[in-house]
This record gives C-alpha cells, structure tokens and sequence, in this order.
C-alpha cells in the first residue's frame, strides 16, 4: 500500500492554549455513538467552543482568521485519556494536518502517526513564539518540518523533536504498518506456535 | 541476565522489527466492543481482509447499554445500532460475542478476567484505555485506537515500540480505610497524570502481595490515569487460585502445565529496571480528587489547593482552572461539599468486592433525601453474585437504584448521565470535564466505600468518622 510521504506540513497555524487536555475534551464521548467515523470534525472540541445553552464561545478554531488553520498548536500532555482514535479522527476532520505541543500522551500519539498526523514536540518558549507570530498575521504560513526537524514561520523558525520510528514512519510513507503486518502473518504464525497459549 | 515480567512477555511476543524500528507484536488476546470496533470492521470489509485469529478474539457490549432497560430495540436509536453492528460483525467474522442473552457480558475489562481469558505472561489488546487493568495478572495489556483494532483484527499483532519499566512498591501496611483505590490515586497524585508516559508500570511490595486480583485489578486498571499505558503485577498464587475453574482456564494436565509456564514470566530477582519508586504504605489516606484531571487529589483530611499558594505558574492556572470549573472554594476542606449524585460501578470498581464492602457498612444507612444514588454491577455475573448474597436489596434499602451490568455513569454514552452542575461522588477513574455526560458536571473521584459516605452524609465524606470502617 503507498502511503503518502509526509516529510513536511505547512498551512495557517491556531493556538489552543493549555495542558492536560484530554481526549474527552476533544471528542465527547456522546459523539462517539457512531458506526463511522465521518462527520466528528464538526464536533471537535465541542463542549469548549459552546456554552451548555449552546452559544459560541469564541473558542480559537472557530475564529474567522483561523479558519482553514491545518496546524494545531498547544501545550502539555496533549490527548490524555481514553484511546478513542475518535479523537485524531475529528481533529483531522476538521481540517488539522499536524498538531505542534511540549508532549503528547502516549494512546493518542500513536493514533494520530498511524493516520498520518505528525505530532511534534517543541519547546514550551518555542511554541509561545510562533503563536505570538500567529496571533500578529494570522495569515502566515507554518512549516512543520518533520524531515528537518524544525517549524518555519514569518521567516523565523524553531527546533522541534519527534520519536524516531514515527519519524521514518511518516517521512518514508509507512506511517499506516498494515501492509508490513500483512507481510509478517507467516511469522506471526510462527511465533503463536511457540506459545502454550495460542499453539492449543 | 535477568529480565521483568515485561520484557519476557514482549520478546515471547515479539514476531520480528519493522522497518521504521518498532516491533510487529503478537497480540495472544483481543478484546472488542461496540465503541471502537465497528469502524475497524468496516475498514476489514473495505480492504477484503478476514480476522486471522477469530478464536483469540472476543467482544462483549458495555458502553452503550442502557443499565435501566433491558429490552430491545433500545430508546436510543444509536445504541441500538452500535449493538447491531457488533452482533452482525461477530456473527460474520466467527467472534465470540458475550451478549447479553448469554449472561456473560460486562464491562470488557470485568469480563475478561471473570472469564479466565485473562492469563498471565499473555499479550492483550482492547480498543480502550483501561485495558491495563488485565495487567493484575501479569499480562500485558494495551489500550489501542481503532486502526490497531483493525491491525490486530487482521494480523493478530500490531506495530509498537517497547516501554521503559517503572517498578512502584508500595510497602508496610494499608491504615484501616485505605482501599486499592485509594493506593492508585495516591501514586497518580505523586508521579503526576503524566509522569508514566513511555512507561509500564511495575506494581509490587508487600502491599500488592497482600491483595486480592479485584484490589490489583482496581490499581492497573488507572495506570493510565497516571500516563502509563501498561500496568502489571507479577503472577502468585493469588493469581492462579482466582484462575483455576473459570470457563476459558486451562484444566487437568494442562493446568499444571500453564502454572508452571506462568510463573516463569513473573520478573526475576536482581533484573533491571529504568525506575523504582518506593511508597510507604502508612502515608497513603483515603483519597478523593478536587479538579478535573486524576492526578488532583487529595486525602479527605486536607484542605482544596489555594492557587496563590502554588509553586509554579503552571500549576496556578491549573488550580485556578479546576477550582473555577468544579466550583470550589481554594483553601477549604473538601470535606462537606455537597453531593448530588452517588455513583458505584465502573471497570475500576465494579466488582464484586466493592460491593460487598459497601453493603457492610452501608446496611441499615441510608441515601441522604436529594441524593440520586446508583450502583451498576460491571457484568451479569457480578450482579447475580450480589444477588445471590442479597447484596442489592442492602443497597436498595439503603436507597440506591440497583441497576443491570454496564459503565453506566463513568462515561455517560448511554442514559446515566450528571444533569447541569451536578456533583457526583464516583467510584469511577475519570472526572474530565464533562466526563459523566453533562458540560458543567463534577465529578469527586474516590473509593466505593467513600461513595457510601458521600451518599449516606449528603457530602464528600470520610467514611472512617461515617463508618467504623475496620477493613
């Protein structure tokens, strides 16, 4: 299966500010009652962008200068919580091609490198300079580079770290392993036969 | 050399490297549900893929399920699709399916174990985050997102990187009140919500050796809660007198055979860890959290964080974050704030256990007036059990609403749900915003026995003072 080779990202940028934000927060858990994973990008971050009545609360996506913004920035532990890939889902639903943070959860960082989203890590100083450079023109373009490691923006740029085997995993298109799992079945097979529990 | 329970388990399961350096891993078990399978079916149909390994996989329907309403079709459209496809998927694919008629179905992570598919030095996945909990019997096990629900449906493996190993003892003795429970909070509260990312977590010390499987089940079960994807305990013979006769354990020679094989997977003395972290027994208190993530707790004596007191801007603006959210005052004692709602259930402690403890002191009490109070056994059989020993008419006549086996109020994708502010003492593992189903509703997480308190006082409580609590 040819995957595309992501090696770089680049698009307006929105910052959402704050740690710890959990995949609850993301996607509540009442849009999940679905079969199919269609639709969830207009649910993303809901219960933050609405009041309980309803209301727009203004929340950074929904900004019209943020609107069509393909990088996501934000702070620590992003995706805590559950393991609902209905969480990358509707962040790329809603448009968002890379997510930039200090770190990720563990769950929801596999998730979105298995469908192609490339979480990168940056510095928490680092990630306050290129939302400081959003928020002046909104309009610049962000390059998340994940070849070269580092995000361009407004003819500045930054460091930024990602783990290694989801680093060639996106830059050499394989960032999908089914195929290679695919592959390996004959030796799957090979290796439950070795094991009492799987061998009966 | 010598290796930990979790190196052994992965390189038994290891099938070979991948190109990106990650490992293509065995998964011996699979666990399903309604939420997270029914897209990984339909991207199998898409792709003509069959499940390789039909007989190692196995689902069970608990998020959706209405715990007040037995018959089909249910009131929610939706539900009742989700329970739709996952019968027809496991029919097409040869799954075994616990459905409700069979009398087995549950929470998945109860199930599991009740079943005895849940087996020491095995690999297990489930697409859901308090997979971990199977580690109590020293297994591996993974939460995992859909696509590796499809990876694993397809190939019996996925692809993933090995984990560093925490090793967290916890030594002496429990103080008479304390519960599993409490024990995981505790160490969330220290190592921090995020303080176990990259890593699995090692349980062990006098304490671990001295609990029950439901006690380990509770503690692995919020090891993510604290970050970390894997928590495990090793195997003893606490671990195989819980296996021995369930319906998926090995019997007559094979069982003595698989005892043996079992215990060559518990960690070997002197083996190397990337981390220990020692706890004393004696300094853990029955814990009860005051914010809106796992890891702001408290014991029931202390008082809620004052954000002007805080050591760093960060954990400031996250006091000042939760306080504003949760609606309580900084500063104050946590103990006395008004409950509304009194949750007992969840895969963290939906055993039969926590109900039996909870019926001990809660026997001749009763809910206080305006208390909405429900106790959800996490499967079938946990709830015949407790029917058995009259269990649920304690409960009821104390004034909790008996329910049918589900996760009910812990997540709220089905009728439990908090109303507006509503603030409810849950012995559940997440009080996220929003977690138990509405946008402002709060959520004071604690042991079952803390539940009692809270819903007999009308108010977060210490169920030492309500109860003589001598466990």
């Amino acid at each position: 299966m040819a995957l595309e080779k992501i090696t770089q990202v680049s698009g307006r940028g929105v910052y959402v500010p704050g740690n710890d934000i959990d995949t609850d927060r993301i996607i509540p858990a009442r849009f999940m009652k679905c079969v199919v994973f269609d639709g969830l990008g207009e649910f993303l971050f809901f219960d933050v962008r609405h009041t309980p009545e309803g209301v727009p609360t203004g929340h950074p996506i929904d900004k019209p200068e943020h609107k069509g913004a393909k990088i996501l920035l934000t702070g620590a532990n992003f995706g805590c919580g559950s393991s609902r890939e209905h969480a990358p889902q509707a962040i790329h639903k809603a448009g968002f091609r890379a997510v930039i943070a200090e770190n990720f959860a563990e769950i929801f960082f596999g998730n979105s490198t298995t469908l192609g989203i490339p979480c990168v890590n940056a510095a928490r100083e680092d990630i306050a300079k290129v939302a400081a450079a959003i928020e002046k023109n909104p309009a610049i373009e962000v390059v998340v580079d994940v070849a070269a490691l580092e995000v361009r923006f407004g003819g500045d740029k930054i460091k930024i770290t990602q783990r290694d085997s989801a680093r060639d995993a996106l830059v050499n298109g394989r960032w999908d392993a089914i195929g290679e799992l695919i592959d390996g079945v004959p030796a799957v097979k090979a290796t439950a036969a070795k094991l009492p529990y799987l061998a009966a | 050399m010598p290796k930990s329970l979790f190196e052994k388990v992965w390189d038994a399961h290891s099938v070979r490297k991948l190109a990106n350096g990650q490992t293509q891993l065995l998964i011996g078990t699979h666990l399903i549900h309604e939420v997270t399978s029914p897209q990984a079916f339909g991207m199998l149909r898409d792709l003509g893929l069959k499940v390789l390994m039909p007989h190692r996989t196995f689902a069970t329907v608990d998020h959706i399920v209405p715990t007040n309403e037995l018959v089909e079709p249910y009131k929610d459209p939706l539900a009742q699709a989700m329970m739709d496809e996952l019968r027809k998927n496991c029919a097409q694919f040869g799954v075994t399916f616990f459905d409700r008629a069979t009398g087995k179905q549950g929470i998945v992570h109860i199930v599991g174990p009740e079943q005895g598919i849940t087996q020491p030095g095995t690999t297990i996945a489930c697409g859901d985050s308090h997979t971990s909990t199977h580690g109590a019997f020293g297994a591996i096990a993974f939460g995992i997102g859909t696509s590796q629900v499809r990876d694993v449906l397809a190939t019996q493996t996925m692809a993933l990187g090995a984990l560093k190993v925490r090793r967290i003892e916890v030594n002496g003795k429990l103080r008479a009140g304390v519960y599993a429970k409490d024990v995981i909070l505790h160490i969330i509260r220290v190592l921090g919500v995020n303080g176990g990312t990259g890593f699995a977590y090692e349980y062990a010390g006098s304490v671990f050796d001295g609990f029950t499987m439901e006690e380990r089940m509770t503690v692995c079960n919020m090891s993510i809660e604290g970050g970390a994807r894997v928590g495990y305990v090793n195997p003893d013979e606490t671990t195989f007198a819980y296996l021995k006769g369930r319906p998926y354990s090995p019997t007559g020679a094979a069982w003595d055979a698989a005892v043996a094989n079992w215990k060559s997977f518990a960690s070997d003395a002197g083996c190397r860890y990337d981390d220990v972290v020692k706890i004393d027994a004696a300094d853990i208190a029955p814990t009860v959290t005051w914010g809106i993530n796992p890891g702001q707790g408290i014991s029931i004596t202390e008082n809620v964080p004052d954000p002007t007191k805080a050591t760093s801007d960060d954990e400031k603006a996250g006091i000042i974050e939760a306080l504003a959210y949760m609606k309580l005052p900084a500063g104050q004692p946590i103990k006395g704030t008004k409950i509304n709602v009194a949750f007992l259930g969840s895969c963290t402690n939906g055993r039969l256990s926590d109900f039996q403890e909870v019926a001990k002191y809660i026997k001749g009490r009763k809910v206080a007036p305006g208390v909405r109070a429900i106790a959800v056994p996490g499967s079938q059989i946990v709830a015949l059990q407790c029917e058995k020993l009259g269990l649920d008419k304690i409960l009821a006549e104390a004034g909790f609403e008996w329910r049918a086996a589900g996760c009910s109020m812990c997540l709220a994708m089905n009728p439990d749900k908090l109303i507006g502010d509503e603030l409810c003492a849950s012995s559940s593992n997440r009080n996220f915003k929003g977690r138990q189903g509405s946008i402002t509703g709060r959520t004071v997480l604690m042991s079952p026995v803390m539940v009692a308190a809270a819903a007999v006082t009308g108010s977060v409580a210490d169920a030492r003072e309500v109860f003589a609590v001598n466990n």
